[in-house]
């Protein structure tokens, strides 16, 4: 009772308290600064989409639209044609970056790892549209960073 | 003209004007907050009075505290105007002689030759270093000591009387008592029981097997 | 002073003398002010494991400029259903007292705006002011959440003022003064001769307590900070304000924290005194660094109150004010009446 009566007016949880937080203030910080200091970043991370080309600088993708169907947000819009050599191909391949959910279904749907995603995640658009990548948007940058895409694919490779 | 007198006929402008919004203020916010100012200025009136002590309380007092309690209670209702002012002019006649009475009265007590008004005069300054509260405490602790106790004991009756009348036991009553809660260990709330994790597998029997398919 | 009287005149002359005082005593003020948010920001950072802003300039120290511009470039919503002159009054009244209150407050044996006799009670009766600008501001806004949030702070500034008051009579008691400055130097003479054990603090220790924490609940702060408690009420009285209007309501908090923080030094922890005998020298000598250093020690508690303590439910920071601090303040006031009137007195 007394025990009580002393510990609730000498304050000593609220004591306790400061001073676990007044060891905490000289602790070492953990931020990471972010532009100067990165994260390590997993082989699978998931960021911007790129489209890759075989070595001999065919594309890929066959526009099965396995990607467009296993996409749970739709974002993902395919027209595809015969082209003069009787192979099945894309003439569009849309991807809105304002509604994809960065869930990586279409990397794992595609059959020939046409579609992927990179682990470039420091882009932006400046207006709505900057965010609706194109077929030859897509390219590009599958065609930039073909050497780290490959790269992490085979990382991951022995885990598929 | 001196610097005085300018400041006391300003403070006056904007006491007579406050006042005046107080009674003819349509909302009733409006009102307290006008009576709000009233009481500022008129503690400045009375600085200018060298009552300073009596100044600050009036301020402490009535707006750090009265107007504030007064402020919430007119925040809450729900004031229909309309309502309000429909029984104006039903009840003007009346109204209107009790002011004029009261007008009369104060005029026959002020206007009076026994009131000697002519004959106050403002206090002699003070000195530099003269202790207005000092004083203060002084002549409420000897010469006004029994008005003063028995000032207190008619706020402390009031106060008491207050509590009475709003304090009822609800048996419903939820309310928790922390000096208890604070009390609590996890003992007494929490029964950790020893289990283990799984329990032990089966021995396969024919019967079982044959159930399970 | 002489100059500019010989310049303008007798009248004129102390008059501008008085305003450049003024200007003296808030133009650091508001930079104090600056800096504090930026101080408070750095240091719960630093609690949390985190670095705190540290981009605007050298270690972040042009943030709060930075701040100051981003809310004077916004714009000023008037809520078109809002009483638009209480609306506009409401911040104006929140940032007065803050200031005012300054003009009594020493900061050493002489240096101060206003010597008043009563300065302590004028410093309580302009404070008690502070509480307009949250009531008037929450009921113009005509909006329920900032009317919530201002009921809740006017009720609970007004509950903590008493506590808070209770404990200032004991100082009073000790140094039979409503004099700030002549509350410094009763402290200056006591048990261990003026050092660092004859300040206020350890004679009256619950009772710096109780003003300590009303301090914190009276500027509204965490964890007594229901009146804008993010969680429930969005921001309490403030929701519909922005830009600059918005910016004047922070800037009252942090001066009436300042303010808090210079009153707690004076009364409590010797002011200007230095905590060293006289002897030393250089640190014992006393003067304005120690009070300004007494003020950051108050201040960084507010800031590790904030860091260290979850915010307390509404009725039960009213049952702390109302059950727990006037009759701990009232029973000391008795002890103390006893205390210095028995011969074990410290107080002559």
């Amino acid at each position: 009772m007394i025990r009580n009566f002393l510990k609730t007016f000498l304050l000593v949880e609220l004591v306790k308290g400061l001073v676990l937080t007044g060891k905490h203030m000289f602790a070492r910080k953990i931020t990471i600064q972010f532009p100067e200091e990165k994260t390590p970043i997993s082989p699978r991370f998931r960021g911007l989409h790129a489209q890759r080309r075989y070595a001999n600088g065919e594309e890929r993708c066959i526009a099965c639209k396995l990607c467009e169907a296993v996409c749970p947000a739709l974002a993902i819009t395919i027209e595809s044609e015969q082209r003069e050599d009787n192979t099945r191909r894309t003439t569009r391949y849309d991807i809105d970056l304002t509604k994809c959910i960065f869930c990586g279904f279409c990397e794992e749907a595609c059959p020939v790892d046409a579609i992927v995603e990179t682990h470039i995640f420091e882009y932006h658009g400046e207006k709505r549209g900057d965010l609706y990548y194109t077929k030859p948007m897509l390219l590009a940058i599958g065609d930039k960073y073909e050497a780290e895409i490959a790269a992490n694919k085979a990382a991951d490779a022995k885990y598929r | 003209m001196n610097f005085e007198t300018v400041v006391f006929y300003v403070l006056s402008a904007i006491l007579v004007l406050a006042g005046l919004r107080v009674i003819t203020a349509k909302n009733p916010v409006h009102a307290a907050l006008f009576l709000v100012l009233a009481f500022f200025t008129s503690a400045g009136l009375w600085l200018l009075m060298q009552a300073e002590f009596l100044a600050i309380t009036l301020v402490l007092v009535y707006v750090g505290a009265v107007m504030v309690l007064f402020l919430f209670v007119v925040m809450m209702l729900d004031v229909n105007f309309e309502q309000l002012r429909e029984g104006f002019w039903r009840n003007l006649p009346m109204a209107g002689t009790v002011a004029l009475i009261m007008v009369g009265e104060m005029a026959l007590i002020l206007m009076s030759p026994e009131a000697k008004l002519g004959s106050y005069h403002a206090a002699a300054p003070l000195a530099a270093d003269a202790s207005n509260v000092k004083e203060l405490g002084r002549q409420l602790y000897t010469t006004y000591l029994l008005p003063f106790e028995l000032a207190s004991v008619v706020l402390l009756v009031g106060m008491v009387a207050a509590i009475a009348l709003t304090m009822r036991k609800r048996k419903d009553n939820k309310t928790v008592n922390p000096g208890l809660q604070v009390k609590v260990r996890r003992n007494d709330r929490v029964r950790i029981v020893k289990m283990d994790a799984e329990k032990p597998a089966k021995p396969e029997t024919g019967d079982a097997a044959e159930q399970q398919a | 002073m002489e100059l500019l009287q010989n310049l303008l005149g007798l009248d004129a002359g102390l008059t501008v003398w008085t305003v450049l005082k003024i200007v003296a005593i808030v133009a650091p003020m508001m930079i104090a002010v600056a800096y504090l948010t930026l101080a408070e920001r750095k240091v719960i950072g630093w609690i949390q494991l985190r670095i705190g802003p540290n981009r605007v300039g050298p270690a972040g120290l042009l943030q709060p400029l930075a701040d100051g511009v981003k809310l004077l470039m916004k714009e000023i919503i008037l809520p078109s259903a809002s009483n638009k002159s209480l609306f506009l009054i409401g911040p104006v009244l929140s940032i007065m007292p803050a200031l005012v209150a300054w003009a009594v407050v020493p900061f050493t044996d002489h240096l101060v705006l206003a010597n008043v006799d009563a300065s302590l009670l004028f410093v309580m009766a302009i404070t008690s002011m502070g509480v307009y600008g949250v009531i008037v501001a929450g009921w113009a806004s005509n909006s329920k959440y900032a009317f919530i949030g201002a009921m809740r702070s006017a009720a609970q500034i007004v509950s903590y003022e008493i506590a808070m008051g209770c404990a200032l009579v004991g100082v009073l008691m000790v140094s039979s003064s409503l004099n700030l400055v002549a509350i410094v130097q009763q402290q200056a003479h006591g048990i261990a001769g003026g050092s660092l054990f004859s300040w206020n603090w350890l004679p009256l220790f619950p009772m710096f307590i109780v003003y300590l924490i009303s301090g914190v609940a009276e500027t509204n702060r965490a964890p007594f900070d229901v009146a804008e408690g993010e969680s429930e009420i969005v921001a309490g009285f403030h929701v519909e304000y922005s830009g600059m209007a918005f910016a004047v309501f922070f800037l009252a908090e942090y001066a009436n924290m300042i303010l808090i923080a210079a009153m707690t030094s004076i009364m409590f922890l010797g002011g200007w005194l230095s905590p060293f005998p006289a002897s030393w020298g250089f640190l014992g000598a006393s003067g304005f660094g120690w009070l300004a250093a007494k003020m950051a020690f108050v201040l960084y508690c507010f800031l590790w109150f904030r860091a260290t303590f979850p915010r307390y439910r509404y009725d039960q920071i009213m049952r702390l004010g109302w059950k727990v601090f006037i009759p701990v303040t009232l029973v000391w006031l008795i002890v103390l009446g006893a205390w210095m009137m028995s011969p074990l007195t410290l107080w002559h």
